[in-house]
């Protein structure tokens, strides 16, 4: 359990520090109402976690790529803070739009992420 | 230097949720419980935080950063959500799959607006 729990830790530790450095390089850069940071890890980190899932990995992998870096490196109540914000300056379009992409991108990308692990792993 | 407090922050957050999941195993086999435990009861943590705490206390961009977005950003996840979803179209449970989807939008959102309403009528 110990183990486990230093695995995941360690694994968070690395991805907290790269969603917050990859949302600090995007926001200085873009002009958007749209959250494009949240929403670039979000979509890039379901991709991968898709394809590790569908590699097949050891429970070591599982544990420090997937439960620990990926886990931490995508944020869900940071992308639901940001759509409450949007929809309280009444800005719809950037609300829906951001809700829309999020879900669908997300499990499209997961999915395909998926079946490209399964097709390399066997 | 804030990069550091923001991976400790990880590291806690990362950890709790895997303790969820551990403690949760036995019913996330038919449905994804535990993640949407850490995503509701985090998306209300952060609005309120975000909006009772660090308005109140007005909170230091160190500490912002290790709680916001280190430790409360990492117990929440995308990445595990968008695989469950995967997860529960790829058993056959297409409608589980959708109601799953349905509980993270629309039960994020309200826990985010509960916490967000109730954080700045702290902070006032």
């Amino acid at each position: 359990m110990f183990t486990k729990l230093l695995l995941v830790g360690t694994g968070g530790f690395i991805g907290a520090i790269l969603r917050h450095g990859i949302s600090q390089w995007i926001s200085k850069r873009t002009v958007s109402a749209l959250p494009v940071a949240t929403l670039f890890v979000n979509l890039l980190g379901s991709f991968v976690l898709g394809l590790i899932t569908g590699l097949d990995l050891s429970k070591f992998w599982v544990l420090f790529l997937g439960t620990g870096i990926l886990g931490a490196f995508t944020t869900f109540s940071t992308f639901k803070l940001e759509s409450i914000q949007l929809r309280l300056k009444k800005n719809w379009k950037t609300f829906i739009l951001y809700t829309v992409l999020s879900y669908t991108l997300g499990i499209t990308l997961a999915w395909t992420g998926f079946q490209l692990g399964r097709l390399f792993s066997s | 230097m804030i990069y550091f407090y923001v991976g400790i922050g990880g590291m806690i957050g990362a950890s709790l949720r895997f303790l969820i999941g551990e403690w949760l195993k036995s019913p996330d086999q038919w449905f994804p419980y535990s993640t949407l435990t850490v995503n509701l009861t985090g998306s209300f943590i952060l609005a309120w935080f975000t909006m009772g705490i660090v308005e109140r206390y007005s909170l230091s961009a160190k500490w912002k950063a290790a709680l916001g977005t280190g430790l409360v950003g990492s117990y929440t996840t995308f990445s595990t959500l968008s695989m469950d979803a995967v997860f529960l179209y790829e058993r056959g449970d297409l409608l589980l799959s959708l109601l799953y989807i349905g509980i993270s939008i629309f039960g994020g959102l309200a826990f985010s607006m509960l916490g967000f309403t109730l954080g700045r009528r702290r902070a006032s």
